[in-house]
């Protein structure tokens, strides 16, 4: 059955299982697409509500969009800069959104409820392939950010200050996506396994404060990947003198 | 088998890379663009034109503010002016019906000399009268009286 040989209602471990889907010549996991279309379908959803019937005086979820809007928006102004963060906001706040919805969905809802073949439902960002595609998406677009606002003037960058930093500017453009991707897939994987070992060995109590840990650094690791792929963004189109 | 599943070389495990990330990536860019249409556009657009709305009405109570503060002490001018200005008026009308009072006095008091004087100068005449009739009429006795004891002798 997987990593460990327990079986147990909801709390059974599969690690490395997936549900492959065939595709032409490509496989895919099928569990990873399931649960993110259905966040984000749900996440769409609640925009779509809030955002029906707006008005200058906001009432119900157009208070929490707003909120998420503004919050979004100041994480992406001090991180980019005044000058260029209205382009880069929204990749920003869908990273976040994204994230949080994925993260808070693989630990609220009760996937292992519904029975896979193959594989089990979970967060889509306990998936290394969804990290590393977040991260390479980072990766892109920094470049991107860089050179479409100072062109080649954006290698400057790399000898900047003493052209001494050149070798470690270009090791830190494959550690950030490293770092973001694993920080996120480790996180994220690390809680999963930790609330189902715990439910598999004390079914009672012992698990809830854990899993309130695991809503709270599912929370906190949007918000650190939003911040640093805005920061990385920011750093990439800051002017030097 | 844990390492199996853990590193599997070709089938499953958790460093299991296959069609799943371009998708992803895909999806995630297109998730960014639906949600810049359907979240982040319009309710910027609300929030912005509620920031300005809250700017421009502080702004135009501020402007109405200052207008309130100037109609203000201009009305405490014109206050100030009318007092002085009843001040005076009250004054001068003091001063008038002092000087009315005055004169109207001096002339009660010249009136009431003058028929003093002619009184007394009527008393006079008539005294005068009566001391030349008394005068007369002694001269005229005496005249009887010398008359009389010369008639007797």
């Amino acid at each position: 059955m997987g990593f460990l040989p327990f079986v147990f209602p909801l709390a059974e471990l599969e690690v490395g299982q997936h549900l492959y889907w065939q595709i032409g010549n490509f496989r895919i996991h099928g569990q990873v697409f399931m649960t993110s279309w259905l966040l984000i379908g749900a996440l769409l959803a609640l925009v779509v509500i809030g955002t029906k019937k707006m008005e200058r005086d906001p009432r119900g979820v157009q208070n929490l969009l707003e909120f998420l809007w503004d919050y979004i928006r100041d994480l992406a102004r001090t991180q980019i800069g005044e000058k260029v963060y209205r382009d880069w906001m929204p990749f920003i706040g869908t990273l976040f959104l994204f994230i949080f919805v994925s993260n808070w969905g693989g630990a609220l809802v009760p996937w292992k409820l519904i029975e896979l073949p193959s594989g089990e439902l979970g967060a889509p960002t306990a998936d290394i392939n969804t990290t590393v595609a977040l991260a390479l998406l980072v990766s892109l677009s920094y470049f991107y950010a860089g050179l479409s606002n100072k062109g080649l003037r954006y290698f400057e960058y790399y000898v900047h200050p003493t052209p001494i930093m050149l070798p470690f500017k270009i090791v830190e453009d494959f550690t950030k996506p490293l770092s973001l991707s694993f920080r996120l897939f480790g996180n994220i994987l690390a809680d999963e396994l930790v609330v189902a070992v715990l439910v598999f060995l004390v079914p009672l109590v012992l698990p809830v404060p854990v899993m309130f840990l695991g809503l709270f650094t599912s929370a906190i690791q949007a918000l650190i990947f939003a911040t640093l792929a805005a920061y990385y963004i920011g750093e990439a189109v800051e002017e030097h003198h | 088998m844990p390492t199996f599943f853990l590193f599997g070389a070709s089938e499953g495990g958790l460093f299991d890379f296959d069609a799943t990330l371009p998708l992803m990536a895909v999806q995630v860019v297109l998730l960014t663009f639906i949600l810049n249409a359907l979240f982040f556009k319009p309710v910027g657009k609300v929030v912005e034109e509620r920031e300005d709305y809250v700017n421009t009405s502080r702004a135009e109570a501020k402007k109405k503010i200052v207008e309130v503060e100037r109609l203000e002490t201009e009305l405490k001018d014109q206050l100030k002016e009318a007092r002085l200005e009843s001040q005076k008026v009250i004054l001068e009308a003091e001063q008038d019906s002092e000087n009315l009072y005055k004169e109207a006095l001096a002339l009660a008091t010249s009136e009431a000399n003058a028929s003093r004087e002619k009184a007394r100068r009527e008393i006079d005449s008539q005294r005068d009268e009566a001391l030349n009739q008394l005068k007369s009429e002694a001269d005229n006795l005496g005249d009887l009286i010398i008359e009389r004891l010369l008639a007797k002798k």
